[in-house]
């Protein structure tokens, strides 16, 4: 068969299938009501924002909204206040030691004889610590955390089972200490982003099913008819993170370049089909609860998700281009790379639409502000992605510190962003205390925004003249590594800004701990919980 | 959406059409392909060299795949032929890489054929690619007054270690090396679209 006429079937079966899933799963498509999207407020709370982070004075409760769901709302939030507090502490060391490895790593690369005497400092462990300290600890421990948090909150009841998802936390973070340790001291199964040996991810098997378990049982004890967006998400996260883990870490299985295919299936899906969702749920949650105004349009955020869902999967083989695989393969993955848009477009009109005439709300609220600049990089990080698809494109960018600049914009710019907004709304609610220096939180987001900026401009720029470089013949390799050098020293000075961002954070986290006098949020229902009940 | 089975049942469905499409599908056609003929298994130490490659995390810098003429000129450049599925038979787990920090790998046992050079350049890459941004490895190395007898000396370009001393290869640089030279598919082979 010749490419174009794969190229067109995959098309037309993409657009069929995703028109037949939307309709198979579709609750009255064209019902204009919005109560779908309505379900994260209480009767009579719309027009009222809620933002626990925000100085105190500048939100106030509800005046008009029923007091028995506001109070089962504060049940729900007290329900799951100690499990999302250590899912946080965990996020927050993780966090800062990913950082330490990455910038590290990051320093390494131009001053190559720089902490050599040691094996695990050598740039190929510290960068894999790194790279596993986000993949594993970082990410999954705050969008997991903050999925815990929202799920009673969108069901309207208490968490059920909670403690088996602590215990599952428990022997995650072990296998991860575990995985790091083996990974530093030279024990790896020598997959990117699969590399922590099997035998250890059998304690990561155990704890993620331990950690879903409560979902499961939630779900069962709802009291709402409506499932809100951001439950597909959530949901389906919990649901494809064990498939994709077990398939892919299943000892014996994979065979020669089947592994590559099967590599990139996970690498890919890792990001598209858990931390994607995970933060895309805390936006669709997080941003219309912030400015008290439900969600623009309900169809709209049904065809991002589809869409997501059936195009995201099957991305993988991009990473291959010109490599070893079935030609056919890559080509579908190019084809559905490029399909992303879609959904991607679909997500961010519906965020467009729905903050439009409340942007003042961005200086009152630094979660609005964490999450609006997060959403925007995953529609600039998607976008680029797919076109960095296109065989035209990857021909450059492929094997270049480019590559890298877009990882980072997908995974800082956009998922961590997204999880620093919800942690900064969490937080308060979870313990019961007003963030005691706001400033703190500016400081966090400048470095981090400034950073990222710094770490995406240089590397993109390297990254693009390092490809062009290696193209042309008529220059030596050398010449590609050394134009780099500029650019990577920039990288390490925006990720430095990164790293002391995530410091500023983390001390400030500190700080609300042992704030002598704990204040309660002025506004925040666990006040009435803690008081009403 | 009012109903969670659908929900997850959905869900699995789309992660289902990919798994089919970027796992089981090439599992089907390529996980077994047939050693191309030329190539050899690797000898134990090999393997063992091929370990500390994956422990020292030499992929995240190094390929293993030369693209074809059509796609850039890694030929040009040395690195060999565009690779097909039966030149991996016998890596477990291929190590393809997807960056090129350093030039790709496929092939460099057939351009650098010499333990010495090799040994030399994991010691110090600066004394012999000036502005190289390859980490040095000395811990896969002891520095001595004298070397046993039995053991590897590594000849160094002068001045890269003080005056009186020498440096000896411990086995795992030794392994290490040897995979490196048993890297080299410069044998023909012909792709499947070829």
């Amino acid at each position: 068969m010749s490419p174009l006429a794969i190229l067109m079937s995959a098309f037309i079966l993409s657009i069929v299938g995703l028109g037949f899933f939307i309709w198979s799963q579709r609750a009255h498509l064209t019902d204009p009501s919005t109560e779908g999207s309505e379900v994260i407020f209480a009767a009579g709370e719309i027009g009222t924002p809620e933002e626990p982070a925000a100085p105190s004075g500048t939100t106030r409760p509800a005046a008009d909204a029923d007091d028995a769901e506001l109070a089962a709302r504060a049940r729900a939030d007290a329900s799951t206040a100690p499990l999302v507090f250590f899912f946080y502490c965990c996020a927050f060391v993780w966090l800062l030691v990913a950082s330490a490895a990455g910038l590290t790593a990051s320093i390494k690369l131009h001053a190559p004889d720089w902490l050599t005497a040691e094996a695990w400092l050598s740039f190929g462990r510290i960068r894999t610590v790194h790279l596993n300290a986000v993949a594993y600890g970082w990410a999954p421990m705050a969008g997991l955390g903050t999925a815990l948090f929202v799920i009673p909150r969108l069901l309207k009841t208490e968490l059920v089972g909670g403690r088996y998802a602590l215990l599952g936390a428990a022997l995650w973070n072990a296998a991860l200490i575990a995985g790091l340790g083996s990974l530093a001291y030279g024990v790896s199964d020598g997959l990117e982003w699969l590399e922590i040996p099997w035998q250890i991810d059998l304690l990561f098997v155990a704890g993620g099913a331990l950690i879903g378990l409560p979902l499961i049982l939630t779900l069962r004890r709802r009291q709402v008819a409506h499932l809100y967006v951001s439950v597909w998400y959530m949901g389906c996260a919990l649901f494809w993170f064990p498939v994709l883990f077990l398939v892919a870490n299943f000892p014996g299985l994979h065979h020669g370049v089947e592994q590559a295919t099967m590599n990139w299936w996970f690498g890919h899906n890792v990001l598209g089909l858990f931390y994607t969702p995970l933060a895309l749920a805390s936006i669709y949650y997080f941003l219309p609860k912030v400015i008290g105004r439900p969600i623009q349009s309900y169809n709209l955020s049904l065809l991002g998700f589809w869409g997501l869902a059936f195009f995201y999967g099957q991305v993988g083989g991009h990473h291959l281009i010109g490599g070893p695989v079935p030609g056919w393969m890559v080509t579908l993955s190019i084809v559905q790379s490029m399909m992303m848009i879609l959904p991607v477009a679909a997500f961010t009109a519906n965020q467009h639409l729905t903050l439009k005439g409340n942007l003042g709300a961005l200086r009152q609220s630094p979660t609005l502000r964490f999450m609006c600049l997060g959403g925007l990089m995953y529609t600039a990080s998607s976008v680029q992605g797919s076109f960095e698809a296109l065989r035209s494109m990857n021909a450059i960018t492929h094997f270049t510190h480019y590559t890298v600049a877009h990882a980072h914009l997908g995974l800082y710019g956009f998922v961590s962003l997204v999880f620093f907004g919800a942690m900064y709304f969490v937080i308060p609610r979870i313990t019961g205390r007003d963030w005691p220096w706001p400033r703190m939180i500016s400081a966090h987001f400048w470095l981090a925004s400034t950073g990222i900026a710094i770490y995406f401009v240089s590397l993109t720029i390297g990254g693009w003249l390092q490809g062009r470089a290696m193209l042309d013949e008529s220059r030596g390799f050398m010449e590609s590594v050394l134009l780099t050098l500029p650019y990577l020293k920039a990288r390490s000075v925006g990720g430095a800004m990164m790293a002391l961002g995530h410091v500023v954070f983390a001390a400030h986290f500190v700080r609300l701990l042992i704030a002598r006098g704990a204040r309660r949020t002025a506004a925040g229902p666990f006040a009435t919980a803690a008081e009403g009940i | 959406m009012h109903s969670e089975t659908r929900l997850i049942l959905g869900g699995l469905t789309t992660l289902a059409v990919a798994t089919a499409a970027l796992v089981v599908l090439p599992y089907i056609t390529i996980a077994d392909s047939a050693p191309a003929p030329g190539l050899k298994p690797y000898t134990p130490t090999e393997l063992r060299g091929r370990e500390q490659y994956i422990q020292h995390g030499c992929v995240y810098c190094h390929s293993q795949q030369p693209r074809a003429r059509a796609f850039a000129p890694d030929a040009k450049r040395g690195w060999g032929r565009a690779t097909v599925a039966g030149d991996y038979a016998y890596d477990d787990p291929p190590l393809l890489g997807t960056m090129r920090t350093g030039p790709d790998l496929m092939n460099i046992g057939a351009r650098r054929p010499s333990d010495q050079w090799h040994l030399g350049h994991l010691f110090q890459p600066r004394a012999y690619v000036p502005g190289s941004i390859m980490p040095a490895y000395p811990f896969l190395f002891d520095m001595r007054d004298s070397a046993e007898p039995g053991e590897t000396v590594v000849a160094l370009p002068p001045g890269t270690v003080p005056e009186g001393k020498v440096v000896v290869a411990r086995p795992a640089a030794l392994d290490l090396v040897a995979y490196l030279k048993s890297l080299d598919r410069s044998y023909p082979a012909l792709a499947a679209d070829q």
